[in-house]
């Protein structure tokens, strides 16, 4: 291929339509709350594990809504269960829970 | 008898089991504690207190005190006059072991002698006693409230078997003796119950339904112990030397933890004592009820029922038995299996090394929150001319005793190590936190050879002390919260109190030092949303304000955040407290 120097990224448009959203249901049946995320960002901004595996909250929830397992997967392999995003969310979701109920119910393609 | 044979190999089998499913090294521990003759006095000390008098009901209540020493003792002394009463009469039948409880039964004619009355007094006299503490027992059932109980258990269907063949077992002996008396001899209550009822009952053919009955009442309680509370009795005697040789619950259902589940009498008093009990919805979720559902085995309710406990530790501190509610549910946790299991290993301890000071200042995830707690712990060390180090002022790893309470050890066993490194690296020799978690995991699980922890309200305690801080005393009113993994956790209660009186006038809480009650904000509990802690919050702050304080003081950042949320004075961290005091 004929390098030009730059090039066209990759769609980043999701197809709800194809998107599997299993992942997100199940997790709401056990932590309804999700649905109530603003995704204010005020979780991303507490958590200590940000710097080592990109993790935010808000991040999962909103990939967990689009059905990007996989990232969501990445973020949480540095999560320390520490509560702190818990204790800053102004809709009081009780993200601990989620985080952990994301983890168990998670399966591999 | 079929009763007694079964119970006897029923518990042989049980004890062999728990014993069997001691992890190696553990069966070792307890066996050779078993024979070290200090452990030994402390076992039978243990034993005679604990089993036969109840000496920490005693210290709770009175009467719930006197109702069960005087069942357990009343019965063991029956048993044991009884056995007497046979080996001095007839020798050669001891060695039947039901004979001694038909004794009367068998035995047609004793003569009267003073020894014979002696003991006719004395087994008249435990009676009583027993009987009065059935009373108390029946007594209970209506009016929970008289014993300083507020809540009792919901007995289930067998243990109903049990509580009524055991309430009537002692009724009907009395009636039975009662009913011998005269031939067989008794003494101020079975002799004069005799004369009562050949008042109007002439004849003895009445004796043998008495007896009958009475044997059959044992016999049923006897058979159903095993599936009843009331397995209670032989499972205590066994605990006991296996918490006096230091063994740990290891396994979430064998060894200590089967112990402990059976040791359960059901007694209810982790329910009043349980912070989640403000709400009436929580009340199933108790230690009590976690016992009996393990027991039972009904795996969705141990889920549930683990997941939402605080652990904050204080139905292990009131539990007469001994049974440690929260460790027991820190070990269910840990039976889960997650898809996605956290790694650390990427994690460049490099980029988070500090230089070293002597002392290092970790003040950790819940103090990050509330950066007044590190300003003034900062302000403090200043003044004081503490030369330190911040390891995390721009964030660091979790201590891992949130996950540790997930009960996911491999996660937390990896948080340490990377801690270690940090602080190994640093050259401190101190090492202060302002947290009470992250304190009590540095001090149960991480190996800092020569490095002192400490937490930041001994070391102020000890700065004032030392005169590097001078206090000005005011004339506020400060109440202590003490947190859960500060006091219960780590036994700290004397230090914080002795700096905050150093700033003010100090008074106590209605339930405080091992029986503070939980903020209500822990990391402990799973699954409960904040909705559900507000009553419990609501509920610790109004333990705190009874003796109308100008300012709530705590020593852990957590209490500190959730109590804010909710309180109608100000809450202080004892840092804070103390900057502000100090010239
Ligand atoms: S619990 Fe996990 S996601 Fe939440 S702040 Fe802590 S490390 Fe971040
Ligand atoms: S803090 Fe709460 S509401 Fe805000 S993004 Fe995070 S989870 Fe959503
Ligand atoms: S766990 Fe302890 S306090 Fe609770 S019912 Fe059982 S014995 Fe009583
Ligand atoms: S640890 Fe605390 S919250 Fe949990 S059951 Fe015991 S008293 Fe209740």
């Amino acid at each position: 291929m004929i390098d030009f120097g730059f090039k066209i990224s990759p769609s980043s448009a999701i197809n709800m339509d194809n998107a599997d959203l299993s992942l997100y249901e199940k997790v709401r049946e056990i932590e309804p709350d999700i649905s109530k995320c603003i995704a204010c960002g005020s979780c991303s901004a507490t958590c200590p594990a940000g710097r080592f595996s990109g993790m935010s909250v808000r991040k999962c929830i909103l990939d967990l809504q689009r059905g990007k397992k996989n990232e969501v997967k990445k973020m949480l392999s540095c999560c320390m269960l520490c509560g702190k995003c818990t204790m800053v969310c102004p809709r009081g979701i009780n993200t601990r829970h989620l985080i952990l109920s994301i983890c168990k119910l998670y399966k591999e393609d | 008898m079929i009763g007694m044979i079964f119970i006897l190999s029923y518990c042989l089998v049980a004890l062999v089991r728990i014993i069997m499913q001691l992890p190696g090294n553990d069966r070792k521990k307890f066996f050779i504690s078993l024979v070290t003759p200090k452990t030994m006095a402390k076992n039978i000390r243990d034993i005679f207190c604990d089993c036969l008098f109840h000496v920490k009901l005693w210290k709770r209540n009175k009467l719930l005190g006197y109702m069960h020493s005087s069942i357990a003792f009343g019965w063991f002394m029956l048993i044991v006059v009884g056995h007497i009463e046979v080996l001095l009469y007839t020798p050669h039948r001891a060695k039947l072991l039901y004979f001694p409880i038909f004794f009367r039964y068998f035995v047609a004619e004793t003569e009267e002698t003073m020894r014979g009355a002696f003991f006719f007094f004395l087994m008249d006299f435990f009676l009583l006693m027993v009987l009065s503490g059935i009373f108390l027992a029946m007594f209970k059932r209506i009016q929970s409230g008289v014993f300083g109980m507020r809540r009792t258990t919901n007995p289930s269907f067998l243990d109903l078997i049990g509580l009524y063949s055991l309430w009537a077992i002692f009724p009907l002996r009395l009636l039975a003796e009662g009913f011998t008396a005269d031939i067989s001899g008794g003494s101020f209550l079975t002799k004069s119950l005799n004369y009562v009822l050949h008042s109007f009952l002439s004849d003895h053919a009445n004796m043998l339904p008495a007896w009958w009955a009475y044997s059959c009442a044992l016999g049923i309680f006897l058979i159903v112990l095993p599936f009843t509370r009331y397995m209670h009795i032989p499972a205590e005697i066994l605990l006991i030397p296996l918490r006096n040789a230091g063994i740990k619950i290891r396994n979430a259902r064998k060894g200590l933890a089967k112990a402990e589940v059976y040791a359960c009498p059901s007694c209810g008093l982790c329910i009043d004592a349980c912070p989640m009990g403000v709400m009436k919805t929580h009340i199933k979720d108790t230690t009590v009820y976690l016992n009996r559902q393990i027991r039972r085995n009904n795996e969705r309710r141990i889920e549930e029922i683990s997941d939402k406990c605080l652990l904050c530790g204080k139905c292990t501190a009131i539990c007469p038995v001994g049974v440690e509610g929260d460790k027991l549910r820190i070990a269910q946790r840990s039976l889960r299996k997650y898809a996605i299991n956290q790694d650390y290993s990427g994690i460049d301890t490099d980029q988070l090394h500090v230089k070293g000071e002597k002392v290092m200042y970790f003040a950790g995830c819940m103090t990050a929150l509330t950066p007044a707690i590190s300003k003034a712990m900062e302000s403090l060390l200043r003044k004081a001319g503490v030369s330190y180090s911040f390891m995390d002022r721009d964030g660091g790893i979790c201590c891992g005793r949130p996950m540790l309470m997930a009960g996911r050890f491999d996660q937390a066993r990896q948080m340490v190590e990377k801690n270690t490194e940090i602080i190994k690296a640093s050259g401190a020799d101190t090492l202060l936190l302002s947290c009470p978690i992250c304190y009590r995991i540095f001090r149960e699980k991480y190996r800092l050879e020569g490095i002192r922890i400490i937490h930041h309200t001994e070391y102020i305690a000890e700065l004032i002390r030392q005169g590097r801080l001078s206090m000005d005393k005011g004339y506020t009113k400060y109440v202590f919260h003490d947190p859960c993994e500060l006091g219960r956790g780590c036994g700290v209660y004397e230090e914080p109190r002795e700096v905050l009186s150093y700033a003010g006038e100090l008074v106590e809480a209605t339930k405080n030092r091992k029986e503070s009650i939980c903020c209500g904000g822990s990391l402990g509990s799973l699954t409960l949303g904040f909705d559900k802690r507000k009553s419990m919050t609501e509920n610790a702050l109004a333990n705190l304000t009874e003796a109308s304080p100008d300012v709530i003081a705590t020593a852990c950042p957590l209490c500190r955040s959730t109590f804010v949320r909710y309180a109608d004075r100000p809450v202080e961290d004892i840092a804070e407290i103390i900057d502000r005091n100090c010239i």
